[in-house]
């Protein structure tokens, strides 16, 4: 089982959904975010999903758009969040995992990012532009380096092709939970309910539900089936964090 | 080759929540655009409403002084102004036919979107358009334009406030309305299925030249020059002539200012392989990958990428792509306009003006074939300000 399974299974076996919570390298600023992770750590994390910052994240909404530009311009790259997590190797208790663009990696190596990610402990990497198409050298190349790459389905996403994820997926897979782009949103749309359950029937990997998640009484409404293994929560915590609010306030809330 | 790629370029590089509406499209491009009902619908709105076949223009004044012969393909007669309308009433129809009712898409200069919304006006269709906010400033005519059509306009404020963040945004507000309405994607570029569906829409412009060229002259032109932005006007011109070998293919990317280190829309010649929109193509970045902004005096060309069938064609070979300053551009348009009576849009002045500058390039008695793909009326605020010329002059 890899790892990310792992931590996922373990929160379960808790009798709680594992807890992803989602950060931008580099925010709210250099200093604080370092400390933000360890925080997030120390209160109950079980995977913890890294920004790399873009110029151009499409799927994002402004908050993390915004998140992105600001680190991009206090000097963020994915270069320096190598070396900074290289540094701090094993220092995490939670899995660890790199979101973020397809062009940032290839620039940077993927050969050369995969064997400094497995020195550094990283577990996983997400990158949103890297459909099923386009993934296949990418997954087997990370897989050598026990790197497992994070699928996202969503809402539109038919059995057929998460049939076609399915035989090769390792960790979890993230279930994106509106057709729109990342951001908080009051209410879970009713069609999670029905891709839940289809994700479940496809994967026997745990399933994580992100994307507008801010309060975990928005799990209530879905269906007893379509109940997720894990939860990763992105703009609500970027918002939270820029406010000078300390991320353990906002991860126990959760635990 | 895999699907969707031109050699080592192309690929479709989306959020899984694009691939349901990308391969809808790509069905629609592999079973609805050849039959012969769409074809003949398609063919019907290009010949009475857009205005085609376009006329190819040979250049007296101009001829006589380079020692050549210089012919114009006149896109800028076109209904809407410019190419771009070839691209849009084909997807229009398309999407159509998928049983959208709804079309977004991105603009720079504006152009690509007054054809969409002329399109979506013509045929029935909700139309909104996202542009980046600088290029609603400066191109302020077009949204008038587009409004005016019916359509709404969105300014981006993200990111550098231009082309790059429009289809950002544009891309965004598909993922959220993909079941009622289609992207009407406006250039060459953009992830797979848009590169070949774009072309296959603007190739007819090529074929009329190459039918026309053999019509009055009884040969091929020995050249045939395009500006790139995105580079769907190129394309279209360029693809039929591929397998021509007699016949050079140059394209003509944007070197902005031409100050050393200037910012500039020539990533064929001054950026590397990387991924934006959807497509592995030849981009401008830095070395950590993000991508660095754009400039060109054109709005239309002011872009970081470049369509993957050009950076392919780059790579073998088979067309050169060259730059050209702002202030070539500029005096190719004023050329234009004293020596031939034609206003050409800043992008399409880019193309004729290597032509000018370089007439060494081209033998005693060759033929050249220049895209116009646009009309310049719309750049008259942009080069007012660069001729600084007074704003009440008489001229116009």
């Amino acid at each position: 089982m890899h790892i990310l399974e792992q931590k996922i299974r373990d929160a379960n076996k808790k009798g709680r959904p594992a807890l992803i919570p989602f950060v931008t390298a580099g925010f709210p600023n250099a200093d604080d975010f370092w400390p933000a992770i360890k925080d997030l750590d120390d209160n109950g994390a079980d995977i913890i999903e890294i920004g790399v910052p873009f110029s151009d994240p499409v799927a994002d909404g402004p908050v993390v758009e915004e998140a992105s530009r600001r680190a991009l311009s206090d000097g963020m790259t994915l270069k320096k969040l190598m070396a900074d997590l290289r540094e701090r190797g094993g220092f995490f208790k939670a899995g660890l995992v790199l979101m973020g663009y397809y062009n940032p990696f290839l620039q940077y190596g993927l050969e050369k990012f995969a064997a400094d990610a497995q020195a550094a402990n990283i577990s996983g990497v997400i990158i949103p532009d890297l459909p099923y198409e386009e993934s296949g050298e990418v997954r087997a190349l990370f897989r050598k380096h026990g790197l497992a790459l994070i699928v996202l389905v969503g809402l539109n996403t038919s059995a057929e092709r998460m049939a076609l994820y399915a035989s090769d997926a390792e960790g979890y897979v993230y279930v994106i939970s509106s057709m729109g782009t990342t951001g908080v949103r009051e209410h879970i749309a009713p069609e999670v309910d029905e891709t839940m359950i289809r994700a479940r029937k496809s994967f026997s990997l745990p399933l994580a539900l992100g994307f507008g998640l801010k309060d975990p009484a928005q799990l209530d409404a879905l269906h007893k089936d379509a109940r997720p293994d894990a939860v990763v929560f992105g703009s609500a915590l970027l918002q939270h964090l820029d406010a000078g609010l300390p991320a353990a306030d906002f991860i126990r809330h959760w635990v | 080759m895999k699907k969707g790629y031109f050699g080592d370029f192309g690929g479709c590089y989306v959020p899984e929540i694009l691939m349901p509406p990308l391969l809808e499209v790509e069905k629609a491009m592999n079973e609805d655009l050849p039959s012969a009902e769409f074809q003949a619908e398609l063919q019907n709105l290009l010949h009475t409403y857009a205005g085609r076949p376009t006329p190819l223009t040979f250049c007296p004044t101009l001829s006589k002084e380079l020692g050549f012969e210089l012919w114009l393909k006149r896109e800028d007669l076109l209904h809407s102004g410019a190419h771009k309308i070839n691209n849009t009433l084909g997807q229009a129809l398309l999407a159509k036919r998928m049983g959208k009712t709804a079309l977004v898409a991105e603009t720079g200069a504006g152009q690509h979107g007054v054809a969409t919304a002329v399109a979506a006006a013509r045929l029935g269709m909700k139309c909104s358009i996202y542009m980046g906010a600088e290029d609603v400033e400066r191109q302020a005519a077009n949204v008038m334009r587009m409004r005016l059509l019916g359509a709404e306009v969105v300014a981006v404020e993200s990111g550098s406030r231009t082309l790059k963040d429009a289809i950002n945004a544009a891309l965004r507000a598909w993922i959220a309305c993909q079941s009622t309405t289609h992207y009407c994607f406006g250039s060459a570029a953009g992830p797979h299925p848009f590169p070949t569906l774009v072309r296959k829409f603007q190739q007819v412009l090529g074929q009329e030249a190459r039918r026309q060229m053999q019509e009055a002259c009884h040969c091929l032109p020995d050249a045939v020059v395009a500006c790139v932005g995105g580079g769907s006007n190129a394309i279209g011109l360029f693809h039929p002539f591929l397998e021509d070998e007699s016949v050079r293919i140059i394209g003509v990317e944007a070197a902005g200012t031409g100050e050393p280190g200037c910012f500039n829309s020539a990533p064929i010649n001054l950026g590397s392989p990387g991924v934006l929109h959807g497509s592995l193509s030849m981009l401008l970045q830095n070395s950590d990958g993000q991508i660095e902004p754009s400039h060109s005096i054109s709005a239309g060309l002011d872009y970081p990428g470049v369509g993957p069938e050009h950076a392919h064609l780059s790579k073998i070979g088979r067309a050169r792509y060259v730059m050209v300053k702002d202030a070539s551009a500029l005096n190719a348009f004023q050329q234009l306009c004293r020596k031939e009576g034609i206003l050409p849009a800043l992008e399409s002045s880019h193309a004729l003006a290597w032509v000018l500058d370089h007439p060494e390039e081209f033998k005693p008695g060759s033929r050249v074939i220049v895209n116009l793909s646009g009309r310049g009326d719309k750049d008259m605020a942009i080069v007012r300000k660069a001729l600084n010329l007074p704003e009440t002059a008489d001229m116009y």
